[in-house]
């Protein structure tokens, strides 16, 4: 009955205890029994674990007996916190009647609080504000029910108090998801409509669809069309998920579940497409989602020249499940051929590259980050710049702009002056200060967009000690005074280590970079000569000494057995070089070398 | 240099028949050592020489042998070496120009010890000279005075032994140019008829190399180049050939032992740790002195371990021609130019190396130029195979 289901999604600040939140959730609907039951289940990806963090919203069903005797279909998606994976956020907004907007007692509002309350606001939905950890003694239940309340303009009594870990206040939330969020609307008669939220590549079942039902019914068999990319295809399963795949007969309005319906061929399926029925067609579609812009680039390449097209394969299929990554074909003199890939920030861009390498076992090589510059040259064109090779030749270029972000900056109001002075020395304009509360006030600049993923971010948590958070979104491109610096080995440009840099970081950037490569780069027959420039001018030099001596002094008849093994490893390392120029280079250096967790 | 004669007798030590008996007593273990030695067990010495002999007795015969080298451990400090020999001989045959080598240390030797082993039917004793500098003596743990040296090669010379031998390290941290270059110029007034000169190295599991990891000095690679080259040209320069990457000797007094290893030929083995090549086949003795004795005691072979040269991973080519062309680019005069070598030459790898100098071809046989890369050489010529 769609007056007893009610959908919503857990959105909060990283680390609140969204996934926290859902396990209680599916302990008091009895979805897991409390054997089964583990810290954080619906992060059952590796990565999600490891890390501590949500990567992927993840939804589950969950049937919720209240106390009135009535049962409820709870349609829940517990969604990611890190500013990298909005995009998760925005997408399960869509899907759902309501959020439950989580705090944590003891910290407060944070920017990430402020960036998805916005955008449930502007999905319409109805928010429940809860704060959690309330079991903390470092909790200030007051102070931070005020400033929930200040945020979302109501009072501080509709802040439902819990702690996800002891479960204190679980009744009270479960009876405000009844009875303060709406059920959702749409008929049963109506021409099918159900939006693609989600959706993964399951290699024996092919592509798994993760819909929401707005109008009419999806059952089992049913001939269905995708609307944007017109595929007809067959319903041959639609389930539930509890969290468990769950087949069912049909799915209603207002229902959330997967339809799987054999399509192997990954480029027929589209997050944000309307799956309708061919025999009770739609006419219009859903307004489905906005492509997100990448905020950095980066090439990835596979250190096996062979494994391209299981590269482009394991794209395709990645791309599935994470809708916000780009990619398009790259090639480099030094990597051979890849993909130069656009990523939400540098943790989506670590976490695409491990799922990369893990799930479809891959090796990679990931070349510096870069934001899009635009250069303008003096013919008057204007080039999109995603990769330092974009770069016009210094004398057809006229100028470059490099894209700016509005920051917000959420902090205890004793690092103001911290904040202002880090911000001023990445070229930040302040835009305006709001107190939320007396001691935590909210900061607002423009920033150049690299400045802020490299590293403002982390110089920010340091200097604030942990307690500043902030978000951003893209504002417009300014003229900047940019320079390209290029790596030469042996006299000639390695493509892959060259960047985009300003003007007066381009000297630390050239002297990290060949003392980096220097250490990485073993001693060749010749010395060979690490060179920073910009243009035709070096700014900095380093040399990798000829090598001199490779001999093992003893060789006798008890030696041949080992002597041979010690070869076979020594020639293992050579065919791992690559060769650049006449200069081998070992896979690793690219990697190290290019590490962006150094400083420089 | 590339003398025709030199070709032509390391291309014979190929169909010759070596022969290995380990002798690992030792006084006391040198802190860069990695052999299989043990100090401390002189007491199980005639048990040990009694288990060696059986073994020999035990073995299949292959044939006459041409070169017999007495190794260890310091064989010089036990006697009854005559039977080993004696055993040795009986079993197998020792063709009539066969060399017989003894490994001794300086401080051990004594006339005596000279004639008895003369008789005995060595022909050749090399000595761990290592250095005449005491400060790199007693750096590398050693017990001998450099008098003791010279008067050790004396001894030898008077006895009438075919071939005397010195062994010297180079290369530790607390040498100099200088001092190497005193340590040559006292090795060539004792006037050998074979040097070897080796580049300190620290071998895993030593106690040099626990010194080293606790933060000791260690030797610099390129401060060793130096110090090869310098042996190189005074070497050279008093007449010595330099055949392997760290043997120079006097025309006709290259050592035969070694030159089978180097060319792939075979060799029996006997004693603890002992490797053996015979049949396309590797094979070594347990390495630890009382398994041997247990074993050769009860009658079970002391055999630790062994591997097939022929049928090494098929995806890698042919290891037996692989490993003959790595141990043959240790000679100076390298090896021939056939089908594998000529490869080797035509590939990218290959081109560079004769682009840097490294490598050459003359007179139908591919020889490296700069012996320090030799194993540089090796690793790209492998790499070029897979
Ligand atoms: N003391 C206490 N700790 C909690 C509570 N809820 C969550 N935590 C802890 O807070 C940390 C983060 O919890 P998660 O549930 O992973 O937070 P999240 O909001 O899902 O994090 P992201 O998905 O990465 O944004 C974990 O260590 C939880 O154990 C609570 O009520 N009390
Ligand atoms: S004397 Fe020779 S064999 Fe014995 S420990 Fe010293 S170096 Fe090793
Ligand atoms: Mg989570």
């Amino acid at each position: 009955m769609i007056s007893h289901i009610r959908n919503f999604s857990i959105i909060a600040h990283i680390d609140h205890g969204k996934s926290t939140l859902a396990d209680r959730l599916l302990e008091r609907t009895g979805a897991i029994s409390e054997r089964d039951m583990k810290e954080q289940l619906l992060d059952s990806m590796d990565l999600e674990r490891e890390r501590g963090i949500t990567i992927k919203a993840q939804a589950v069903r969950l049937s919720y007996d209240a106390p009135d005797g009535q049962q409820y279909e709870l349609n829940i998606i517990d969604t990611p916190g890190h500013v990298d994976f909005t995009y998760e956020v925005s997408r399960s907004l869509d899907a759902v009647e309501g959020a439950l907007l989580v705090v944590d007692a003891s910290q407060g509002v944070e920017a990430q609080t402020l960036a998805n309350t916005y955008m449930a606001i502007e999905a319409g939905l109805e928010i429940i504000p809860v704060m959690n950890k309330i079991d903390l003694p470092a909790a200030e239940p007051e102070r931070v029910a005020k400033e929930i309340a200040g945020v979302l303009g109501g009072s501080s009594d509709e802040v439902i108090a819990i702690s996800a870990k002891t479960g204190e206040g679980m009744d009270e939330l479960l009876e405000a998801i009844v009875t303060r969020l709406p059920p959702p609307e749409g008929l049963e008669a109506d021409p099918l409509r159900a939006l693609i939220f989600d959706s993964y590549f399951d290699t024996y079942r092919g592509v798994v669809c993760y819909i929401r039902i707005k109008d009419g019914v999806l059952s089992k068999g049913d001939r269905v069309r995708f609307m944007a990319t017109n595929n007809v295809e067959n319903a041959d399963e639609v389930g539930i998920l509890t969290p468990a795949a769950v087949p069912v007969a049909s799915l209603g309005p207002g229902e959330s579940g997967y339809i799987i319906t054999g399509i192997k061929e990954i480029d027929r399926v589209r997050v944000g497409d309307t799956v309708t029925r061919v025999d009770h067609p739609a006419t219009t579609a859903l307004p489905g989602y906005k492509e997100p812009k990448p905020m950095v680039y980066s090439g990835l390449f596979p250190t096996v020249g062979d494994d391209f097209e299981r590269l482009r394969d394991a794209l395709e299929k990645l791309r599935l499940n994470d809708s916000a990554l780009q990619y398009e074909p790259e090639t480099s003199t030094a990597l051979g051929f890849g993909f130069r890939c656009g990523f939400l920030g540098l943790l989506h861009m670590e976490i695409v590259r491990e799922r990369l390498e893990r799930e479809f076992d891959l090796d990679l090589v990931a070349t510096a980050p870069s934001v899009a510059y635009r250069a303008f040259t003096t013919a008057g064109a204007t080039i999109e710049v995603r990769s330092p090779q974009d770069l016009p030749a210094a004398n057809q270029l006229d100028h470059i702009d490099e894209p700016f972000v509005k920051v917000m900056i959420i902090s205890p109001s004793e690092y103001v002056g911290t904040i202002m002075e880090l911000a001023q020395s990445k070229r930040g304009e302040m835009g305006e200060l709001t107190y939320l509360s007396p001691e935590r006030v909210e900061i607002d600049y423009e920033l150049p967009l690299g400045e802020v993923v490299f590293d403002f971010f982390d110089a920010l948590k340091s200097r604030t000690r942990g307690y500043a958070s902030l978000d951003y979104e893209p504002s417009e491109y300014r003229t900047s005074n940019l320079v390209r610096v290029d790596v030469l080995l042996n006299n000639q440009p390695v493509d892959a280590f060259s960047a985009i840099v300003h003007k007066d970081r381009a000297y630390n950037y050239g002297n990290t970079m060949t003392r980096r490569l220097r250490e990485l780069i073993p001693r060749q027959l010749f010395d060979v000569p690490i060179q920073a420039a910009i243009g035709g001018r070096i700014i900095a030099r380093e040399t990798v000494k000829a090598k001199r001596k490779d001999v093992t002094a003893k060789c006798y008849g008890g030696d041949i057995s080992r002597k041979r093994k010690l070869l076979e490893k020594q020639k293992e390392g050579k065919k791992r070089m690559k060769m650049v120029g006449s200069v081998e280079v070992p896979q690793e250096a690219f990697v190290s070398a290019l590490q962006i967790d150094q400083d420089g | 240099m590339g003398d025709a004669d030199l070709v032509q007798i390391v291309e014979r030590a190929a169909d010759d028949l070596g022969a290995y008996l380990h002798v690992p007593f030792c006084e006391a273990v040198c802190p860069y050592c990695d052999f299989a030695v043990v100090a401390g067990r002189d007491d199980e010495v005639s048990r040990y020489l009694k288990a060696v002999t059986a073994e020999i007795n035990g073995s299949d015969a292959v044939g006459l042998v041409d070169a017999v080298f007495v190794g260890g451990g310091t064989p010089s400090r036990v006697s009854g070496l005559a039977g080993l020999v004696g055993a040795l001989e009986e079993r197998h045959g020792l063709a009539p120009d066969a060399e017989v080598t003894l490994e001794a240390n300086p401080e051990d030797w004594t006339d005596g010890k000279a004639e008895e082993l003369r008789t005995a039917g060595f022909t050749r004793v090399s000595f761990g000279a290592q250095s005449y500098d005491p400060m790199v003596l007693e750096y590398l743990g050693r017990r001998h005075s450099p008098n003791q040296i010279d008067a050790a090669v004396d001894s030898v010379r008077r006895t009438g032994f075919e071939s005397v031998s010195i062994d010297l390290i180079f290369g530790s941290p607390v040498e100099s140019d200088a001092s190497w270059e005193r340590t040559l110029g006292r090795a060539l007034e004792a006037s050998p008829d074979h040097v070897s000169t080796y580049a300190l190295t620290v071998e895993r599991g030593t106690e040099l190399s626990r010194l080293v990891i606790g933060g000791a000095p260690a030797p610099d690679p390129d401060v060793q180049a130096g110090r090869y080259e310098i042996a190189q040209a005074i070497l050279q320069d008093a007449g010595y050939r330099r055949y392997e990457v760290s043997n120079y000797a006097r025309p006709g007094h290259e050592c035969r032992y070694n030159l089978i290893a180097w060319a792939q030929g075979e060799y029996l083995a006997f004693g603890m740790g002992a490797h053996g090549h015979l049949d396309g086949v590797r094979f070594r003795n347990v390495r630890k002195l009382d398994a041997y004795l247990d074993a050769v005691e009860r009658g079970v072979s002391p055999r630790a371990g062994q591997e097939s040269i022929m049928t090494g991973d098929p995806g890698l080519g042919n290891a037996l021609d692989e490993e003959r062309v790595v141990l043959g680019l240790r000679r100076s005069s390298g090896v021939v130019l056939d089908d594998v070598a000529t490869a080797f030459m035509a590939s990218s790898a290959g081109i560079r190396l004769v682009e840097a100098g490294v490598i050459t071809a003359r007179e139908g046989r591919l020889v490296i130029l700069k012996p320090l890369l030799t194993d540089e050489v090796c690793s790209s010529f492998l790499a070029s195979r897979s």
